[in-house]
């Protein structure tokens, strides 16, 4: 693994494990034999939290968290900018142990290096729009008239120009929300984490926010660490997708993988009330390697999803496309494949049953 | 025959205490007992073992009048060195009050009085509040109690100053740390509780009834209370998600303290120095029975000669005073609420 990546993982964590209780060092080497969620409230009365996580997160990707509530996914997240301790593990950030950080150096960390969005926003009222958003700066102690700029280009960003002296409860939540990104970018750092940001918006504004997050990410490229609960949310941003369940990682890796390969019948579950055609990928469906000899009903583009795919060819699957992927030909589609592709996998579940 | 003797006797106590009945002083009770031999008889069965029903039996026990006396001759012992700490530290509040006193006294009315009430508009904000004010003050003034009632105003704004001086750093240090909250609370729940003459008592042995500083600290003491417990409620009270944004963004202590804490715990703050204020108002009055200025004086001359004309205006204007007071205060929380209010 180490030697096939490119390039060093941005955050990289290792072993991670997380046990509330008042005496978490005493219960981890049951949890380290395999101990449960279950059997450890029971037993011991502590609360396992993670459960010996171990994730890479790449710079200039968003990497998506996902799992219901109770799974430890805002445990999970809170551990990288240290406001929860972990029992057990490592957490290096650009090659650094994290937690070997004193708490001085964790709050200049977390000044530069580390933003944050909450699922409820958390904006300090007394304060208006452009002061919020100018938090990080304050913090750091920038010049008034440089964090009024910064402020303002992040808050015009996010589309919220107009709006820099009202008070944030004057604000919808999905503006609110937005003070919230345009606070985490003026700070200018390299890691985003955003725990659950989306959560609390109604489907329209999340569908925005979404696209408002993959439009800045083009020109960021910045570390995003996203927190979930919802699948078609989940599928819309990750380069790399975590599903976390029991504070355990079920599955992990590229998010058209999962869907095609999930591993487990949790997963399966999951991803069996997915919009299929619309989340897959040409690239995840295509045959790669030589594209002559056929005569091809046209080109499709490799990163086109399925739904498009279908449209073009009006439905007709004796098609077969010749795939463009960066300018060139790598593979075709055959458009039974794609058919194919849109039928989940029964989950092995329903199949014992 | 004492009723306790039998238990002296039997726990071999007797040489110890003396011999009980004969050479003892007489009480009262005894003497009685001497005049009418029946009361004995007819007299408790069973007496609670106070000291005084010990010592019937057993001289050697001291009475109750002996306790009372030891704590007098107690409190008497500790009065000098507790005068040698409090009097310097305290000193500066009888400036304060010497200060403010004659301030009222010496302004005259057409300057002190538009200052004033520039003072209520810049804290309220409200046009019918300033109007009342105004209002207030010419009826007093119309009625010859301007004076007395900028003295009573004075002392009230002194010792509330003071209370918020004193009252939010301890309820800041209180929300900060558990051990502190449960060693403060019980002190607050007896500032409460214990009756406001009680505090006059210990205070007038320590220091001169001519000092202000007497009356200054009753009042403080019984004001201060509201404002401690609230700016303690306040600080936990702080929206933990907000908390938490601050640590995220990497705010130092005291950054989060004046940043964060404090501006969000203000709406309860503020609602604990309107409480203070109208304590202070209350016992300014009860205070002038140590020399405190002001209309709890002509309340108390009311009392004494019995002038219910006097007492009742006098009071008229302690009413208006504390409305006053209120108003103003609740105008200064409500504007800050405004721009505390959450989604």
């Amino acid at each position: 693994m180490t030697e096939i990546t490119k390039t060093e993982p941005k955050i990289r964590i290792r072993g991670l494990y997380k046990i509330f209780g008042p005496q978490p060092q005493r219960v981890l080497p049951f949890v380290e034999d395999g101990m449960g969620k279950d059997a450890l409230l029971q037993e011991h009365s502590h609360v396992l939290g993670l459960n010996n996580i171990s994730v890479d997160m790449m710079p200039g990707e968003i990497t998506v968290v996902m799992g219901l509530s109770g799974s430890g996914k805002s445990t999970l997240i809170r551990h990288i900018n240290r406001l929860i301790e972990p029992t057990a593990g490592e957490i290096l950030i650009d090659g650094a142990d994290a937690l070997m950080l004193s708490p001085e150096r964790l709050r200049a960390k977390r000044r530069a290096d580390l933003s944050m969005v909450f699922q409820k926003f958390a904006l300090l009222p007394h304060r208006t729009i452009e002061d919020n958003a100018a938090l990080a700066l304050e913090v750091r102690g920038v010049a008034k008239s440089r964090r009024r700029t910064e402020a303002r280009r992040w808050l015009d960003r996010v589309g919220l120009s107009g709006y820099e002296c009202y008070y944030p409860h004057e604000l919808s939540g999905g503006m609110q929300q937005r003070v919230g990104i345009a606070r985490a970018l003026t700070s200018n750092s390299d890691i985003m984490l955003m725990d659950e940001a989306y959560s609390a918006l109604d489907p329209l504004i999340r569908s925005d926010m979404q696209k408002l997050l993959l439009d800045l990410q083009v020109e960021l490229l910045k570390t995003i660490v996203f927190i979930t609960h919802d699948l078609d949310e989940a599928l819309r941003l990750a380069d790399h997708l975590v599903i976390l369940k029991d504070g355990m990682v079920v599955q992990q890796g590229e998010p058209q993988d999962i869907l095609l390969n999930p591993s487990d019948p949790y997963i399966e579950d999951f991803v069996s009330d997915i919009n299929r055609a619309r989340v897959l990928r040409v690239r995840s469906v295509m045959r790669r390697g030589d594209t002559n000899g056929h005569a091809y009903a046209g080109d499709v583009d490799a990163d086109a999803n399925l739904e498009s795919v279908i449209a073009v060819s009006g439905g007709d699957t004796t098609h077969c496309y010749r795939v463009i992927e960066g300018g060139a030909p790598a593979g075709e589609l055959d458009m039974k494949d794609v058919v194919r592709a849109l039928v989940p996998r029964v989950s092995s579940s329903q199949t014992a049953a | 025959m004492a009723f306790y003797d039998r238990m002296f006797n039997g726990l071999g106590l007797r040489d110890w205490c003396g011999n009980a009945g004969a050479d003892s002083s007489m009480s009262m009770a005894d003497l009685l007992a001497q005049a009418n031999p029946s009361a004995e008889v007819n007299g408790p069965v069973f007496p609670f073992p106070s000291l005084d029903a010990l010592n019937d039996a057993c001289p050697a026990i001291p009475p109750s009048r002996d306790f009372v006396a030891s704590v007098e001759t107690g409190f008497l012992a500790i009065k000098d060195g507790l005068k040698l700490v409090l009097d310097p530290l305290t000193q500066p509040l009888s400036w304060m009050l010497e200060f403010a006193l004659l301030a009222v006294e010496s302004v005259p009315w057409w300057l002190m009085l538009p200052v004033l009430f520039v003072l209520v508009w810049y804290a309220s904000r409200s046009k019918p509040v300033t109007i009342f004010v105004v209002l207030v003050f010419a009826f007093l003034g119309f009625v010859d109690h301007l004076d007395a009632a900028m003295q009573t105003l004075s002392i009230v704004l002194v010792c509330t100053g003071i209370s918020i001086l004193f009252g939010v750093p301890i309820g800041i240090a209180m929300a900060k740390s558990n051990g502190f909250q449960r060693a403060i609370l019980p002190v607050l729940d007896l500032l409460q509780t214990l009756p406001t003459f009680v505090y006059l008592i210990p205070l007038i042995f320590l220091f001169s009834v001519t000092e202000p500083k007497l009356y200054g600290i009753a009042i403080i003491v019984y004001a201060i209370v509201p404002v401690i417990r609230l700016t303690d409620l306040g600080i936990r009270l702080v929206d933990r998600d907000v908390l938490e944004a601050a640590n995220a963004f990497g705010m130092s202590a005291p950054q989060k303290l004046w940043g964060v804490e404090l501006p969000l715990a203000l709406p309860n703050i503020m609602a604990g120095v309107n409480q203070t204020i109208m304590m202070s108002l209350a016992m300014v009055v009860i205070a002038s029975l140590v020399s405190a200025p002001g209309l709890g004086v002509l309340v108390l001359r009311g009392i004494r000669n019995l002038e219910l004309g006097v007492g009742l205006v006098a009071g008229l204007g302690i009413v208006l005073l504390a409305v006053v007071l209120d108003r103003v205060s609740k105008a200064a929380l409500a504007r800050v609420s405004a721009t505390h209010k959450h989604h």
